[in-house]
């Protein structure tokens, strides 16, 4: 697994975005880049190489589902693996995102371990 | 205020502490509230609607939100800065989550919205269903906090 990637956390919440940054670090990312909302994120994603985005369900301007569908209507930004971090454990939650191309899912609160085998489950063990 | 709706939110605090926090309170004996001032330093209120409505709060000591915030990003922490208020809405969203997961088990589907908090001694806690909240007392080994929650099942 490649671990220069950019990765682009997209959360509303600074300590979130800090303790994802933290749990990446402790996995061996460095190379990380943060937005607020999905909508900055958005911008962020037009004006730079991501290789991985981490996006927050619930935020404010443009939610994490908004933001998948976008990535995944957009040509350029398509193929980004794309990371649900949700308080949202409801199926109904979880559909929409499988139905949106999402490509994993993680249920906040979570631990290094299992943002780590979510992260390899997509990007692969190589 | 049904019984069925306390447990989920006990486990879900003892839950989301443990995973985020690192650090496992010992819930004290719930007992009904009967005044509107918070029982900590900095309190998160989050909204729930759906099969049954009301609100969820969590009030934090000053000592016990420190140290709780301090595990979750991994470096101590002094004073009731930004992080704190920011880090007190988050975990108002966790448990809430984890309760509502809980909950829509047991069959009611619940839906929340976004969080707020609000700081400053013995501030109040309103709840907009105005009906009793039942308090679920927590002890830490850097201080107390609790968990206030009022819910009635939709008629």
């Amino acid at each position: 697994m490649d671990k220069s990637i950019k990765i682009l956390i997209v959360d509303d919440f600074a300590t979130m975005r800090k303790v994802i940054r933290n749990i990446l670090k402790q996995i061996g990312f460095e190379n990380i880049v943060e937005a607020e909302d999905g909508a900055i994120a958005l911008r962020s994603l037009k004006s730079q190489q991501i290789d991985f985005i981490i996006a927050d369900w619930n935020m404010p301007n443009m939610t994490g589902l908004e933001l998948l569908k976008a990535v995944r209507t957009d040509e350029e930004l398509a193929k980004i693996p794309f990371l649900m971090v949700t308080a949202e454990a409801l199926q109904e939650n979880v559909i929409a995102a499988v139905k949106a191309g999402v490509s994993n899912y993680i249920v906040k609160p979570f631990t290094a371990e299992t943002l780590n085998e979510k992260i390899v489950k997509i990007l692969g063990t190589d | 205020m049904k019984v069925v709706f306390i447990n989920p939110f006990l486990e879900a605090t003892v839950e989301v502490l443990k995973t985020m926090a690192f650090i496992e309170p010992v819930p004290g004996k719930p007992y009904l509230k009967n005044d509107n001032v918070a029982k900590g330093d900095i309190s998160g209120i989050i909204g729930l609607t759906g099969d049954a409505r009301g609100s969820l709060a969590l009030s934090f000591s000053e000592g016990s939100i420190l140290k709780i915030v301090g595990n979750m990003l991994g470096e101590p922490i002094a004073d009731m800065n930004g992080d704190i208020k920011d880090a007190v809405g988050e975990l108002t969203n966790m448990v809430s989550g984890v309760a509502r997961k809980k909950l829509e088990a047991a069959g009611y589907s619940i839906t929340a919205a976004i969080p707020t908090v609000v700081s400053g001694r013995s501030h109040s806690i309103l709840h907009v269903m105005g009906g009793p909240s039942i308090i679920i007392p927590f002890e830490t080994d850097s201080g107390a906090f609790v968990v206030d929650v009022c819910l009635s099942r939709k008629e």
